[in-house]
């Protein structure tokens, strides 16, 4: 019988990410209930030092798969690798991180095992023995509880930022288990990595988003934003009129038709609220609405509002963020 | 170049998203659209066409009213239609990639292009199933493409920046928002739409058997989330109202 709760972990910059944490910390609790073992999987070149310290969120095993052609993400490579080995083990669960490259790699994976997957999850559970997943449907206006009754492993990719983090236990390590894999034939070659120049935290991941639309009136002033948010160590996002306009790129757009977020923050400034942004930042913990238009219907969901010209109240508010967080 | 799009009927962005009796989702009297990410990759599809010559074939997976969406893009330029009804009460997109893998492999094809995900469920895994089924390497979430003798040059979203990623054809490719900006159809376009070849098939048309497409997700439930209750207004000039802001997020909220 399938046993073991799986953890895909990702790296980025020879980092861990923290959305990696989240979902061992979670993993942690459904083992101990079901007294499977919690392991997670490490993919890379050069990554293996990373592996030890994963015990202290949780991990009973690591299992470490290194080549130098796993050097780069390729959707073929870790594909392979990936499933060979949870073809090996048969875990009754494989948990990814909701990233670009944990959805990408998921989706190829539960097919290749011919299992059921669960994307964007907000949160699990255990109910009668069995890993039930709430995940949103239309962005977020509305969700559904699901469950994957008999495949394994029963696969999920999870939202970023939405589950805590356990508290390190210090001096707990993870069993390395060195693996060799064969990536196979790599038909995606990469030819070129582009790397926008940020200093500031990806808007999935952000715990503080400052975002502008229609009311910002054109891409200079996006510059207000951006001062803000780097007092706050925060993301800078858009709403879909401020994309369509031109003046910020896709990446950035919030919504239905873009990213969904959940960050604890979330500061929208000259955004009149339409349904569909709604549903990609409804699940904000504090939401800040600035806008001269008391009308807005941003107001109807917003935690702090303010009725007043964003060009006046943004410098202000990015005074007073710089004295507070200088004072403390 | 023989392209083939997977393309799926949604609801519109601006649909209120209700429950029905049954405690699912209410689909009475909501406008339906063709998926916005589909909308970039029939575009793509047309243009590769119109520089390299071709044909483009959509292929759906749903019930009759699906006819519309394929119409429409029909009447954008696309060439012809397959749309597969399964007639089954609960699908997952295991069952859909299944299906669409299957309709997809009876056609002449050198690209699949797709939406990366649907803005209905959101899963994001259809196109990337259909991949793996058909054995066909897969680059998601693209922003450009470029043909080149016997391979596609795709440029991605990557976390961070972008990335640019040849593969050889057949290969899939999903569309993300910024590859380009969908046509209208013109009125000619639309004349001409219902004229072009649109097939309906169901599973037994395929040869697939109700077993082999059975999903492996079961949905519990379906719940709207708890509205959220309109916040403070914060009054004054400017220079108040943001000073009760900060007060607020440190010792209100707690979250600064």
């Amino acid at each position: 019988m399938a046993k073991g709760i799986w953890v895909y972990a990702e790296v980025r910059d020879n980092k861990i990410k923290k959305v990696t944490y989240e979902i061992l910390s979670a993993g942690r609790k459904f083992a101990d209930q079901l007294g499977e073992e919690l392991c997670a999987v490490l993919v890379g070149k050069g990554v293996a030092e990373l592996a030890p310290g994963l015990g202290a969120y949780g991990a009973d095993k690591v299992y470490v798969i290194e080549g130098d052609r796993l050097e780069n993400y390729t959707t073929d490579g870790y594909t392979k690798v990936v499933a060979d080995l949870l073809k090996t083990y048969q875990p009754s669960a494989f948990l990814l991180g909701c990233t670009i490259r944990g959805r990408d790699l998921a989706a190829q994976v539960a097919q290749r095992l011919n299992t059921g997957l669960l994307t964007d999850c907000t949160d699990i559970a255990l109910e009668d023995g069995q890993l039930v997943f709430t995940r949103p449907i239309y962005a977020g206006k509305a969700f559904i509880r699901a469950c994957c009754p008999e495949a394994r492993p029963v696969m999920a990719t999870i939202r970023p930022n939405v589950l805590p983090v356990a508290a390190p236990q210090e001096g707990k390590t993870a069993e390395v288990v060195p693996v060799s894999a064969d990536p196979g034939d790599l038909r995606q070659v990469i030819r070129e990595v582009v790397r926008q120049v940020s200093t500031r935290p990806e808007l999935t991941e952000a715990d503080i988003i400052v975002s502008g639309g229609r009311g910002m009136k054109g891409p200079e002033n996006f510059k207000i934003l951006e001062e803000l948010a780097d007092v706050l160590g925060a993301a800078v996002g858009a709403s879909r009129a401020a994309v369509d306009a031109g003046w910020a790129p896709h990446s950035m757009q919030v919504g239905q038709t873009g990213k969904t977020v959940s960050p604890t923050i979330y500061i929208a400034c000259g955004i009149s609220g339409a349904i569909q942004h709604l549903a990609g930042m409804g699940s904000s913990k504090c939401i800040v609405a600035i806008n001269k238009d008391p009308e807005a219907n941003i107001f109807k969901v917003a935690t702090y509002g303010i009725v007043a010209d964003l060009f006046q109240a943004v410098p202000v508010l990015t005074e007073e963020f710089k004295k507070l967080l200088a004072s403390s | 170049m023989k392209i083939v799009v997977l393309m799926k009927q949604t609801f519109d962005t601006e649909a209120k998203i209700t429950l029905d009796s049954q405690g699912k989702i209410n689909r009475q009297g909501v406008n339906l659209i063709i998926n916005p990410y589909d909308e970039f990759a029939v575009e793509e599809a047309l243009r590769i066409k119109e520089k390299h010559g071709g044909e483009v074939a959509l292929v759906s997976v749903g019930g009759d009213s699906v006819q519309e969406a394929l119409r429409q893009a029909l009447a954008m330029g696309a060439d012809r239609a397959v749309l597969i009804n399964p007639e089954m009460e609960e699908v997952d997109e295991f069952t859909t990639a299944t299906i669409l893998a299957k309709a997809v492999s009876g056609l002449e094809y050198d690209l699949i292009l797709g939406g990366w995900r649907a803005i209905d469920d959101g899963s994001a895994q259809v196109a990337g199933r259909v991949a793996e089924i058909l054995d066909l390497p897969v680059v998601n979430q693209v922003t450009k493409i470029e043909i080149e003798a016997g391979k596609a040059v795709a440029t991605r979203d990557i976390e961070g920046g972008s990335e640019v990623v040849e593969v050889p054809l057949p290969a899939v490719l999903t569309a993300q928002k910024g590859l380009n900006e969908p046509r209208y159809p013109t009125m000619k376009g639309i004349m001409q739409a219902k004229k072009k070849p649109m097939e309906k098939k169901n599973l037994a048309d395929l040869g697939l058997s109700d077993d082999q497409v059975a999903p492996k997700v079961k949905v519990l439930e379906y719940f709207l989330p708890k509205p959220r209750a309109a916040g403070k207004i914060l009054e004054g000039e400017v220079p108040e109202a943001v000073a009760a802001l900060v007060k607020a997020l440190r010792e209100e909220a707690k979250v600064i």
